[in-house]
């Protein structure tokens, strides 16, 4: 999510794909590193929605359909 | 001759330099100023934030549940019940999420305002200089925060008594609306559901 544009999409790939990953963990590792929070939407067995707060490539379940940046909260 | 009066005249051209120079190098950048602004102005899109908005509605609508999205799009909020065991507050505690609000807690059986926890995502300003998310990723950060690790976003933000920056009669007025607009879908759901009760006709 980003001012002024709503959602933009970053990159998608497949993860099973080893040149798609590498492509997604690049991209993960270039956005956490500029400074941004990264969640994951989940929903669990009784269809109760939540989102997963994640820090690294790894913490994302391998079957996520998205991970989603925004910025890092502050003191309002 | 010549060369006494080309050195006089570069000496006299320094000086003239170091005289005006700061307020020409200072009225340039004005003028740069003032041309960027106009420029802003003329290229502004209009629908820019209302399509950002659009999207955003999307990207929420696709995250939460349908109660959460049908809470928001009729009352302006969403509610999220916290993880955290209130024990210092004496039962279950929720939270409001409102746009570019605080959050507000309050605790659920009596609907008792607790706090505003006031928190913001500042972004990098966007093609209109603003560094605000759309209304819909704002609330939709709150929610992703909440539900994902409350601790950690609570300890984020500022903490302050409800009436900060929401008005108090308004926080009573929401925790109103809400159990009354829950109160309507349990009745219409209930009423849409098969009587059990009812006797059953076969032929």
């Amino acid at each position: 999510m980003k001012s002024g544009h709503g959602e933009v999409v970053i990159a998608e790939g497949d993860v099973n794909a080893a040149e798609d990953e590498e492509r997604l963990m690049e991209e993960f590792r270039r956005q956490i590193e500029s400074g941004l929070w990264a969640a994951v939407p989940v929903q669990d067995a009784m269809n109760q929605r939540s989102a997963r707060m994640v820090r690294s490539f790894e913490d994302v379940p391998r079957d996520a359909e998205r991970v989603i940046f925004m910025p890092r909260a502050a003191g309002g | 001759m010549l060369l006494a009066l080309g050195a006089s005249l570069i000496v006299a051209v320094a000086l003239l330099f170091d005289l005006v120079g700061p307020a020409l190098v200072e009225a340039w950048k004005r003028m740069r100023a003032r041309r960027r602004r106009l420029e802003n102005f003329l290229m502004a899109d209009p629908g820019r934030e209302r399509r950002a908005e659009q999207r955003a509605r999307e990207l929420l609508r696709s995250c939460v549940n349908d109660e959460e999205w049908s809470m928001y799009r009729e009352l302006g909020f969403i509610r999220v019940w916290s993880a955290r065991e209130a024990h210092d507050s004496g039962g279950e505690v929720a939270y409001l999420i409102y746009p570019h609000r605080p959050l507000i807690s309050f605790l659920v059986s009596t609907g008792t305002p607790l706090q505003e926890h006031c928190v913001v995502f500042p972004d990098d300003p966007g093609p209109g200089g603003s560094d605000r998310l759309p209304d819909s990723d704002d609330v939709l950060a709150k929610w992703m925060s909440l539900t994902g690790d409350e601790l950690r976003f609570l300890a984020t933000a500022n903490e302050h008594a409800v009436g900060r920056q929401v008005k108090i009669d308004q926080v009573r007025s929401d925790i109103w609306r809400l159990s009354r607009w829950e109160g309507s879908r349990m009745r219409a759901a209930a009423h849409d559901e098969p009587d059990a009760s009812a006797p059953v006709h076969t032929d």
